[in-house]
């Protein structure tokens, strides 16, 4: 989607402001946030990433990072049929109200950890197929023009421009949410592109730069 | 003044939430906080940049081993013992007197965990995300970095689920060291290309 997260290119952000000696978390909720959404046994439907760019633009600028990673995992929860939004304010106003109340414990730790343990193993990102890319390194390309609704891995700022193909990385699970016409399967070949900044900035871009983006081949036309 | 129970009335929105998660996944048998409790460590202990240290260091020493590191970086990466928890596949970018590569995420914060730990806000933030890819030169001069105009700057946006580490330059001055001590040398920032390792006092 056209969205807020999609932010390559604009301007209005101010410095980049370095913290010194920053803490790895700057308050302890926020590594219990990254467990929980690496952890839980439970796919977010539709993804992580989804969750947060569908975010309401001022709500998505105004969060921290952990805090949009929190509410993924709840919303995750919540659209598995996990949890609902009522038993969560229910547990807030419980332990606002008590905070040193005991909540109910599992009966069987033990078994809790023998599934999570089960439920660990990640499908490969890349995959051995028998797909013949259709580009070589050298080849000048043009990325498409799309503007698809859902979950896309193609940034603004770099649709409808050209480049060249720098490498072949394999075949990678296509992570969009849309496939695109006449694709039956997720998997493609992925490429490395190199954009000039001149291509992508014109007159406002720097001299001897270039930027490069992992390239699906749905997302790419020979130029 | 500063007790248990004031800390608790002033506890954020997002810390009372996380709670109350908390004990909703326990009780649902999904976690245990002791599972929890060692991700959390993970990070904390044994994830970080040292990872990469060690991996350019290595690099820095043995040419056979670059040359495995640079044509294929997960698997040069494994050799030291690192891998990706979700299986992704590391790009390793050589950066030398006329090439600087630098690494971004513009969609989200995507950056190689494995050898470089949880990134710095920084590299989360809306300024660096947005603006890297256009104006490169003057993030970098932000970081104190001013490159010659003569060196060519590729930004990586890592887009897709490879990620990218920066190998890079190994420092003057360092003829006779030690891997271990080119160990201590490497900086994080150095890794994500947004600033130069520098030449330790002869």
């Amino acid at each position: 989607m056209d969205g807020i997260h999609d932010m390559g290119g604009m301007h209005g952000f101010g410095p980049v402001i370095r913290e010194e000696n920053e803490p790895l978390f700057h308050d302890p909720w926020e590594g219990r946030v990254l467990a929980m959404t690496v952890a839980t046994p439970v796919p977010i439907p539709g993804g992580s990433r989804n969750n947060i760019e569908n975010m309401e633009p001022a709500h998505y600028l105004s969060s921290s990072y952990y805090e949009k990673w929190l509410h993924s995992r709840i919303k995750g929860l919540i659209d598995a049929g996990v949890l609902t939004q009522e038993e969560l304010e229910t547990r807030m106003a419980l332990l606002r109200d008590h905070p040193n109340a005991k909540t109910p414990e599992h009966p069987d730790p033990d078994a809790v950890r023998a599934e999570f343990k089960r439920s660990r193993p990640v499908a490969p990102l890349s995959q051995k197929m028998d797909i013949q890319p259709q580009f070589s390194s050298g080849d000048r390309v043009r990325s498409r023009n799309i503007h698809p609704t859902g979950h896309t891995r193609l940034p603004r700022y770099v649709r409808d421009k050209y480049g060249t193909v720098t490498d072949f990385y394999g075949i990678y699970n296509f992570q969009d949410a849309e496939l695109p016409a006449g694709c039956a399967t997720r998997q493609q070949p992925l490429y490395a592109v190199r954009f000039d900044a001149a291509e992508l900035w014109g007159s406002a871009a720097e001299a001897k730069s270039a930027v490069y983006l992992d390239m699906w081949e749905s997302y790419l036309e020979l130029a | 003044m500063n007790n248990s129970r004031e800390s608790v009335h002033t506890e954020t929105d997002a810390a009372l939430r996380t709670r109350a998660l908390e004990s909703l996944l326990v009780e649902k048998g999904l976690l245990t906080t002791d599972i929890i409790d060692e991700v959390v460590q993970k990070y904390e202990q044994d994830v970080g940049p040292l990872n990469g240290a060690k991996v350019v260091a290595r690099a820095w020493s043995d040419p056979n081993y670059k040359r495995r590191l640079l044509a294929n970086g997960t698997a040069a990466i494994a050799e030291l013992g690192f891998g990706d928890a979700h299986g992704s596949k590391i790009v390793v970018l050589e950066n030398t007197a006329s090439v600087h590569h630098v690494v971004v995420c513009t969609l989200c914060s995507c950056y190689p965990w494995s050898v470089l730990g949880l990134p710095p806000s920084w590299y989360k933030s809306y300024a660096y995300r947005s603006r890297v890819v256009r104006e490169p030169r003057v993030v970098l001069r932000e970081f104190d970095l001013e490159l010659s105009d003569s060196v060519e700057i590729r930004v990586w946006d890592s887009n897709s689920d490879l990620r990218y580490m920066v190998l890079p330059e190994r420092p003057a001055n360092t003829e006779d060291h030690s891997e271990k001590q080119l160990v201590s040398l490497v900086t994080r920032d150095s890794m994500i290309g947004v600033a130069k390792i520098e030449a330790p006092a002869k």
